[in-house]
């Protein structure tokens, strides 16, 4: 009998787990599909001439350091910004989170026409420095100003982690404030900072709508697909992408390799 | 050595007001209250963590008010302990001793004298999360002593361990505060603890201290009531007159043993009264009738509420005496103590 209703249970609770895992395979697929089926369909042939085309390396390098030097200044820049959001409760602190959070729900071809307006030929900064349009600098500018909010919102999660207290019992051993956050609140804090890095920089990498409109040359490498796919048809295009979404897999996958939390029992050995 | 004078801070839950305290050089002293009540408030504005509204906080007779949290020299140590999870035991002692510049090669002594002190000297390699709770406490001991602060600030550190531990950190604490001979400013809302550990006790009820007395003192001479019944005292009576050894509380007579005329509050421990249908000859001097008005469980024990004239008592009695004397509400008793059990103050 107990047999029968325990069975009766577990079928019940199995349409539920069913029903979720299909759900959620959906969400998976959407994901995996289009990028196993681009890698799948481009051949070993297709990528090493990509990757032997001056062109091609050319951009990758430029994206790739381009959106690393954003990502470098703008975490000089943020971190201490993080931090204060993180730990200061101050009147407009809300309104300050919504304003870090704008980036993320602006078009970011809008984005692009709004920097120009500041870094332009035309604008104050432009009629001394004769602009960043077309360099590299504005490049690096475009991708920072659409990727800077996971950073910083990273970031402050990590500080968020760091028990006050720490920082209390720290001062009051006669660290200064200084001290405490290189000594305390920052090396607790360093794995969640990394992965915002990590997280900013893959999405300055990937950035198209507003460095297009800051520079279409030089071109990164989401232009330069773009390009491709446009004046050459798909297959020329194909073998840029897949290039540059091995090199960012590779970087992420190595990264949060870094970055993984110890066990217990890894700290104790 | 620490001042406190007129100190105010008002807070959306409470408001200390015009708080004033001294506390001697090298004193235990215990600020015992219930929570809720400021005390860790207090001890944020003693550590320089948050500002009073007004008053002032001296130490060694200099302004400190407005000063630092670094530059106080008052080592903080909280309930959990906050050891730095990302150092060792040693580098967590050496913190406060490289904070002030002292070279790590100097600090290495410093840290091992103090861990062979406190008997934590095979752990100094480890990380603080392997540590048992008696571990971390006095890891958190170490690093508080070792840079010699003027006084360390104990937040209620015996709060979070069970019993058993509870008694032997109680022993630690205080061998370690007789050896080093430092200031110690502890809170706690444990009657226990401060009766245990202080040479001095200062007991802090809505936002004001009540009193401050040696623990002798305290629970001996309560200063009212409500400092009696926080420090567990029961059955407070408060005496209406005295005569001729004999006093009148809510319109009963009760004999007591006092040498001073001038009480003004007695108690009974709940189990030095016994409770019984008939009257009966005894030594004790107190025996009066009494109504049954409601009982609760109490553990192993029932404790029951009887009233006569305008008195409340509790006793406590066992389940078998409770079915023997079938006691109900509206139960006519017969109340009996010892005048040597009532306490005067």
């Amino acid at each position: 009998m107990s047999n029968v209703l325990g069975e009766a249970r577990s079928y019940r609770i199995s349409w539920f787990a069913l029903i979720f895992a299909v759900l959620g395979s959906c969400v998976l697929l959407l994901i995996v599909a289009p990028l196993l089926a681009l890698v799948l369909s481009s051949s070993f042939g297709e990528l090493s001439q990509a990757a032997a085309d001056a062109e091609v390396t050319q951009s990758i390098r430029l994206t790739l350091a381009a959106a690393l030097a954003a990502t470098l200044i703008c975490t000089l820049a943020g971190v201490p910004l993080s931090y204060v959001l993180a730990r200061k409760k101050f009147y407009g602190k809300t309104a300050l989170l919504a304003i870090i959070d704008l980036p993320i729900i602006i078009p970011h071809s809008a984005a692009g026409i709004a920097l120009l307006t500041v870094i332009g030929r035309r604008s104050l900064l432009g009629s001394v420095t004769g602009g960043l349009m077309g360099s590299a600098a504005g490049i690096a500018v475009a991708m920072a100003f659409v990727s800077v909010p996971f950073l910083i919102n990273a970031a402050r999660a990590g500080f968020l982690a760091v028990p006050e207290r720490l920082e209390k019992a720290a001062r009051s051993l006669g660290a200064s404030s200084w001290r405490v956050f290189f000594t305390i609140s920052l090396p607790m804090a360093w794995r969640d900072i990394l992965s915002g890095m990590v997280l900013m920089w893959a999405r300055g990498i990937s950035e198209f709508g507003a460095v297009i409109i800051i520079a279409y040359h030089p071109m990164t490498t989401p232009v330069m697909v773009f390009q491709r796919f446009n004046d050459y048809g798909l297959a020329h295009a194909r073998s840029v992408a897949v290039l540059l979404i091995i090199i960012c897999v590779a970087i992420f996958v190595v990264v949060r390799f870094l970055a993984r939390r110890p066990t217990r029992e890894a700290q104790n050995a | 050595m620490l001042e406190l004078e007129s100190l105010c801070k008002r807070l959306s839950l409470f408001t200390i007001a015009d708080l004033n305290l001294r506390l001697n050089q090298g004193e235990y002293f215990v600020l015992l209250g219930p929570s809720g009540v400021g005390k860790t408030v207090l001890i944020e504005m003693v550590a320089g963590f948050m500002a009073p509204d007004a008053g002032r906080i001296l130490c060694e007779g200099q302004d400190i008010t407005t000063s630092p949290p670094e530059a106080r020299d008052f080592a903080v140590v909280y309930q959990d302990y906050a050891l730095f999870p990302h150092l060792t035991v040693a580098a967590n002692i050496a913190y406060g001793l490289r904070a002030r510049g002292v070279k790590s090669k100097q600090s290495v002594g410093r840290v091992r004298a103090l861990a062979e002190k406190l008997n934590i000297a095979a752990l100094l390699n480890r990380h603080t999360s392997a540590l048992s709770g008696g571990e971390q406490q006095r890891v958190a001991l170490a690093r508080a002593l070792a840079p010699r602060p003027r006084m360390l600030l104990l937040d209620e550190p015996l709060a979070a361990v069970d019993v058993g531990l509870r008694a032997r950190l109680r022993h630690e604490l205080r061998r370690i505060h007789q050896h080093t001979g430092t200031t110690f400013l502890h809170v706690t809302h444990d009657p226990d603890d401060a009766l245990y550990l202080a040479d001095r006790i200062g007991v802090m009820l809505g936002g004001r201290i009540r009193q401050i007395a040696t623990p002798e003192e305290l629970f001996r001479a309560p200063s009212d009531a409500d400092v009696a019944e926080f420090l567990g005292m029961r059955n407070i009576m408060t005496v209406d007159s005295v005569r001729q050894g004999v006093c009148r509380a809510g319109g009963v007579e009760i004999h007591a043993v006092f040498a001073d005329q001038s009480i003004s509050h007695m108690w009974v421990k709940p189990e030095e009264i016994l409770l019984s249908r008939q009257p009966f000859d005894s030594s004790a001097r107190n025996q009066f009738r009494c109504t049954v008005e409601e009982w609760e469980n109490s553990g192993p024990l029932l404790a029951v509420r009887v009233s006569s004239g305008g008195l409340t008592l509790t006793a406590l009695v066992t389940y078998e005496s409770f079915n023997d004397l079938g006691i109900d509400a509206g139960t006519e008793l017969y109340c009996t103590f010892k005048s040597s059990a009532v306490h005067c103050f």
